[in-house]
């Protein structure tokens, strides 16, 4: 019996093995035991972590939440607008979890959180060549895709929808041209709302999904945690199962042969 | 002599290391998810003790947070 077992069938970004195909933002959550609690549901094993002015007054350490939780870092340079700032954010990132991972964010419009691309494109660029394994946050561009893998990017983070949004996945068409193309892994980047997001991208053809507010501002984030997650190795099984074509008129799954005539 | 801590305009002794201004902030010297620029540049953990401020130094002291 197939199953979803992780082992058969792993995530593999930069030479490292990943059991969960669901990567979690840690943006949103009301508290950090909530946020623990959908870690635990999720079964992800990459999270994201952002850096900010210290706070002295700040209780509790996110970084101690995220040890115990044995899950491995995936700093961003969310709120980055310029190249410049995202180079130097994730250079701090490096000095301050001690990894070259990095979900790589440069940011042109601050109302709809849309990345900037050449900028994008710049950062990127330079960090791979300064030995980071980059991760970029990226506009749902067939092109600009291609692009980031070009210069070296780990794997491409294309957007669903605007960040928090939740409005799904806008480009079905655009997705599934970048999953068609990439040699690296496709991690469908903001914009779920629900799990029939995460499923749909799977289906498309994605490698993983990262998903932040539509867990951590669900009404109870580990119950959708699990959803999410669920969804996600449903969509994942989907895709590898093959589905069937659209056909516009029904064709029955009963044979006529040996039908009945009643007149 | 005064810096530009973290946005704010700070009195610190002359020779004040980069070190002593996080102690100031109480961050202990083994702190997780910690990093330092001084004027733009990373200064690395191994720095801290030496790396000196100079009059108008922009010091940002950053830390983890939730997000992304």
């Amino acid at each position: 019996m197939a199953t979803t077992s992780a082992t058969a069938d792993p995530l593999v970004i930069a030479g490292k093995t990943f059991g969960s195909r669901l990567l979690l933002g840690t943006g949103g959550f009301r508290s950090l035991d909530v946020m623990a609690a959908a870690i635990e549901s999720s079964a992800t094993e990459l999270v994201t972590v952002a850096l900010r002015r210290i706070d002295p007054a700040q209780r509790g350490s996110i970084v101690d939440v995220l040890a115990a939780g044995g899950v491995k870092l995936l700093p961003n340079t969310a709120g980055c607008f310029t190249a410049r700032d995202a180079v130097l954010t994730a250079k701090l990132a490096r000095e301050a979890f001690e990894t070259e991972w990095v979900k790589l964010e440069v940011i042109g419009d601050d109302r709809t959180l849309l990345p900037d691309a050449p900028a994008l494109l710049e950062a990127a660029e330079e960090l791979v060549d300064e030995g980071f394994i980059v991760l970029p946050y990226s506009n749902d561009d067939p092109i600009l895709a291609r692009r980031l893998e070009d210069v070296g990017c780990a794997a491409v983070m294309p957007l669903g929808s605007p960040i928090g949004s939740g409005q799904g996945l806008l480009n079905p068409y655009n997705l599934r041209l970048i999953a068609e193309q990439a040699g690296v892994p496709v991690v469908l980047d903001a914009g779920v709302g629900t799990a029939s997001d995460a499923v749909l991208a799977m289906e498309l053809g994605c490698d993983a999904v990262l998903c932040a507010s539509a867990i951590s501002r669900a009404k109870d984030p580990a119950q959708m945690a699990s959803a999410i997650r669920l969804a996600t190795e449903a969509g994942r099984l989907a895709r590898r199962a093959g589905r069937i074509p659209r056909r516009l008129y029904a064709e029955a799954s009963t044979p006529e042969e040996g039908t009945p005539e009643f007149d | 002599m005064r810096v530009l801590l973290n946005g704010q305009e700070a009195e610190i002794a002359a020779g004040a290391t980069v070190r002593s201004v996080l102690s100031a902030l109480d961050v202990p010297a083994d702190a997780r998810g910690v990093a330092v620029a001084v004027d733009a540049e990373v200064i690395p953990r191994g720095a801290w003790d030496a790396r000196e401020l100079g009059e108008g130094a922009r010091v940002e002291v950053l830390h983890a947070v939730q997000g992304g």
